[in-house]
């Protein structure tokens, strides 16, 4: 029988285009520091650290995790670094979770971060290769066409994209953490912003960030101990699918269903509407909103973008608020982005998200994906005991 | 915080690799990867279906691309949407995951198993990359001058002599006769060792490990579903790793604290009582550092598959010394077994996996 | 590290590391086929012996079998645009003019599309469904390597339906 496992402190950088004022080191440590603050710990108290970043190349240095282990008190501890691409800040949590719940370590430090700023983040995701022409011009150019292919399916109209432009956006406003605060965003402001691939405009694209996020894990009687409400671990879950193949459906994905539906068994979660009360959500290109409230089940499939536009998914008034944090869209340090999903519903299920939180909140979803929408990782926390 | 095994027990059930070559020039990792998959799953009677989980481990700057990994997975079709996770790391801490996720009780099965072309780049300096971004890596050291700096200490401490690492060469070179899948091997006194050249003084040619090209698998089951599968699991009765710090001149370089810290979690004492130990040990100074650390007695069979010196890809080797060292519990010839694995310059990271025939007590 | 409070001046805070790494790619068995098709102008896909759909360009394995792709077939030299975006965004290491278009493009024949560019066409006359042809380089600048395809073009036939290609998306 697995243990229990609970978050029980979450620290963050403030995330920004260029962090100039800390080494990689330092932007790690800033994290861990206030996680271990907010768990009433020290270095001392963790058994082992589990790190996971996005490509190597992003910061030029080849498995980091060994230069880091003093930085992040890993010295004579297990130091596990992880990489499942954009999902790597989720699937990270989770393989620090799994040492919990195995019960080979009760404190978990696990920590992700990407400092884009130091490299050519665009070339690192198009390194030229050999046998083939350089055409995509980065991840916009992957997901576009897909996005098109969405579009075209629901019959969504375009203005859907600029709406979760908007909205995360105006949400980033309240969380002091987000690198984007644009305070005058607007509908406007989206709209006539320059189409990069068409049909994704500047303004409804993620930026490129640095940033490091960490949280501690326990076991249950650690968790008993913490001075804080311990936000419980009621699923975790895992799925990946090749990246192509005939008949795959990219704007659905399979392995994202699945993993919804592994993830809300463990958690007894069979309307998730109505049985999660807030959802941080890998949301990269706005349209993606649509796209995954779909493929996570709280719209059926083609009316996604209906929710989005009845304003369901908006901290300011809507039933099911979606990336209260202003997100992906607000902040994406890419290998801390999907950690950063996790540890805003810990922060929403342990009352902490400040100016962002969402009144109430017993059971929350966090989500990350990456590779070709083929890698996922989720997890749903609550505020009771599983 | 010691790794005691209170989860169910798990076992190593099927083990294959590639050859060890220099350079695989006409297969890509894909095609690398396919009849190793095929092998492990085989020699077992079972497919994809069969696994509850797929982890790997791999480096994107060993094959120059970003998300190498992913790619890698067509070798293995994970469809339907299979549970997946890969490690930036030897495929020895991909075995780790793996192990841990079956100890939790969430899945029976797992499929581990990592590639490793070290041929294609500019190795030294790809290694170098390694290093401190600030202060070490922008002065480009060498993987073999940073040894070389090691075994220095070790000759300089009266720990070791450089006869001492022809022996250890010559031995492991000899035992690999014997391994179809390695690399390196031959039947060449210490005596003529020593007339080799100085790579970087005070290690010789013969001392370093062969750039390596490879993969390999492993397959771990759980409980009941380990003997299913398999006559006489190698099972795990401890698995640990630590790392220390990164630098160097912070360190004593002739001995390896987290060697002794990882085998004391793994349960195995300060004198690991085993009859095979399959170590990780790149330049030969470093398995008399091994030794030392895990206190490995004269009666111990070390890397009978003729261990880093014979056959030496990155992020494999370490898997598959743990799947060398499970191959000779599950064929009778050991009942007790060691595994390491080492990551990082000079043995920063090292990874220690306890195997024996006779399942773990209390295996609850 | 300079201490700016006692010297006056500012802390270092960036410092140059250029990091030059060559590699030699091995492309593997099968997309070498692929390769010597493109060097003499074809297409050559593989087909996988379980499930029979064809890949190109093949990567040795079916992703969804995990098995080795052994028949090749030859693919036509038009296909279908499934979808596409406008891409007008600058990065280094382009040789296109922006904007252009990036489709997916299923070659008749095949079970996956690639990637491809489109020319000879405005960027907003491209549609989904469009029925394009490949415009190879001329025969002496022909070689391994998927720049032999210089782009492609509209045949000018009527768009392909959608429930022909929607399983492709």
């Amino acid at each position: 029988m697995a243990e229990r496992c609970a978050v029980i402190g979450a620290g963050q950088t403030k995330h920004a285009a260029k962090r100039e004022d800390v080494s990689i080191a330092g932007l790690v440590r800033e994290a861990a520091e206030r996680a271990l603050e907010d768990a009433a710990m020290d270095w001392g108290d963790i058994d082992a650290v589990v790190i996971g970043k996005a490509p190597d190349m992003f910061e030029g240095v080849m498995m980091p995790e060994l230069y880091l282990a003093p930085a992040l008190g890993a010295v004579g501890k297990p130091m596990v670094r992880v990489h499942t691409a954009g999902s790597v800040g989720g699937s990270t949590a989770i393989v620090a979770a799994h040492l919990v719940t195995s019960g080979v370590h009760r404190r978990v430090l696990t920590v992700a971060f990407e400092k884009q700023s130091d490299s050519d983040a665009m070339w690192a995701l198009s390194v030229p290769q050999p046998f083939s022409a350089p055409l995509l011009a980065g991840a916009g150019g992957y997901f576009a066409p897909i996005i098109r292919a969405y579009m075209r399916r629901s019959g969504a109209p375009d203005h859907i994209g600029i709406v979760v432009a908007v909205k995360d956006r105006k949400q980033a406003l309240k969380n002091p953490y987000a690198h984007l605060h644009i305070e005058d965003i607007s509908f406007e402001m989206v709209r006539d912003s320059i189409m990069l691939w068409d049909p994704i405009r500047y303004l409804e694209t993620c930026p490129s960030s640095d940033g490091a996020a960490a949280m501690v894990l326990a076991d249950e009687d650690c968790a008993a101990a913490s001075p804080r409400r311990p936000a419980w671990v009621h699923g975790m879950a895992m799925r990946s699918e090749p990246t192509m193949f005939a008949g795959r459906d990219q704007v659905n994905p399979q392995a994202g269903r699945d993993c919804a539906a592994d993830v809300y068994a463990q958690a007894g979660i069979t309307d998730p509407r109505s049985q999660i009360d807030v959802a941080e959500v890998y949301v990269p290109f706005s349209w993606y909103e649509p796209m995954w409230l779909e493929n996570l089940g709280f719209a059926p499939d083609g009316e996604g973008w209906k929710l989005t536009d009845s304003g369901a998914t908006a901290l300011d008034g809507g039933d099911i608020p979606w990336n209260c944090s202003g997100g992906v869209l607000s902040s994406n340090p890419i290998g801390a982005s999907g950690m950063l999903r996790f540890l805003e519903v810990a922060l929403q299920v342990r009352g902490q998200a400040g100016a962002h939180q969402v009144d109430g909140v017993r059971r929350a979803l966090g989500h990350a994906y990456g590779g070709g929408s083929q890698f996922f990782s989720m997890w749903v926390l609550g505020t009771e005991k599983p | 915080m010691s790794a005691a095994p209170t989860g169910r027990p798990v076992a190593v059930v099927s083990f294959a690799q590639s050859p060890q070559v220099r350079r695989e020039d006409h297969r890509n990792e894909v095609e690398m990867l396919m009849p190793v998959v095929e092998e492990v799953f085989s020699r077992i009677g079972v497919t994809k279906a069969d696994m509850g989980f797929v982890c790997s481990g791999s480096s994107d700057y060993l094959v120059g691309a970003p998300f190498s990994f992913v790619s890698a997975l067509d070798a293995v079709g994970v469809w339907p949407p299979m549970r997946e996770s890969h490690v930036e790391m030897d495929g020895a801490w991909a075995l780790y995951e793996a192990w841990t996720m079956l100890r939790a009780g969430d899945v029976d099965t797992a499929l581990v198993y990592s590639f490793g072309r070290s041929s294609p780049g500019q190795l030294a300096k790809i290694l170098a990359l390694q290093l401190d971004p600030y202060y070490l890596a922008p002065l480009w050291p060498p993987p073999t001058a940073l040894a070389a700096l090691q075994a220095r200490a070790v000759i300089d401490a009266g720990r070791a002599t450089e006869e001492d690492f022809a022996e250890v060469a010559a031995r492991s070179r000899r035992q690999a006769l014997a391994n179809p899948h390695a690399q390196l091997s031959g039947d060449r006194a210490p005596g003529e060792l020593m007339k080799d050249d100085y790579v970087v003084s005070p290690l010789r040619r013969h001392a370093l490990p062969p750039i390596t090209d490879g993969a390999a698998a492993v397959v771990l089951a759980a409980g009941e579903r380990a003997t299913e599968l398999c006559d006489r699991p190698a099972w795990i009765t401890g698995i640990d790793h630590r790392i220390e710090t990164h630098a160097l001149g912070a360190r004593d370089l002739t001995s390896s604290p987290s060697t002794t810290l990882a085998a004391r979690g793994a349960g195995l004492g300060e004198r690991a009582a085993v009859d095979v130990a399959e170590l990780h040990a790149p330049y030969a100074h470093q398995e008399l550092i091994l030794r030392d650390a895990l206190g490995l007695g004269a009666e111990v069979s070390v890397n009978p598959s003729g261990g880093a010196l014979a056959a030496n890809a990155l992020m494999v080797a370490g898997l598959i010394r743990i799947g060398e060292a499970a191959q000779r519990i599950m064929d009778g010839s050991a009942a007790r077994a060691l595994a390491h694995a080492t990551s990082g310059p000079c043995l920063q990271q090292n990874l220690v996996c306890a195997l024996a025939a006779e399942t773990p007590s209390g295996g609850r | 590290m300079t201490d700016a409070t006692s010297t006056g001046q500012e802390p270092v805070a960036i410092m140059e590391s250029p990091i030059h790494v060559d590699y030699r790619f091995t492309a593997g068995l099968a997309q070498s086929r692929f390769l010597k098709g493109l060097s003499q102008g074809r297409f050559l896909g593989q087909r996988c012996p379980r499930c029979h759909k064809v890949y190109v360009p093949p990567r040795g394995s079916c992703p969804t079998d995990g098995v080795p792709t052994t028949d090749e077939v030859e693919l036509s030299n038009q296909g279908t645009v499934t979808t596409y975006c406008v891409v007008n965004v600058p990065f280094q290491g382009q040789s296109i003019e922006i904007p252009y278009i990036c489709a997916q493009i299923l070659l008749d024949g095949a079970n996956l599309a690639f990637m491809g560019l489109i020319q000879e066409i405005a960027a907003d006359q491209v549609r989904m469904g469009m029925r394009v042809e490949a415009v190879w380089v001329p025969p002496e600048e022909l070689g391994p390597t998927m720049a032999s395809v210089r782009h492609f073009r509209p045949t000018g036939e009527p768009d392909a339906d959608y429930e022909s290609f929607k399983e492709y998306l």
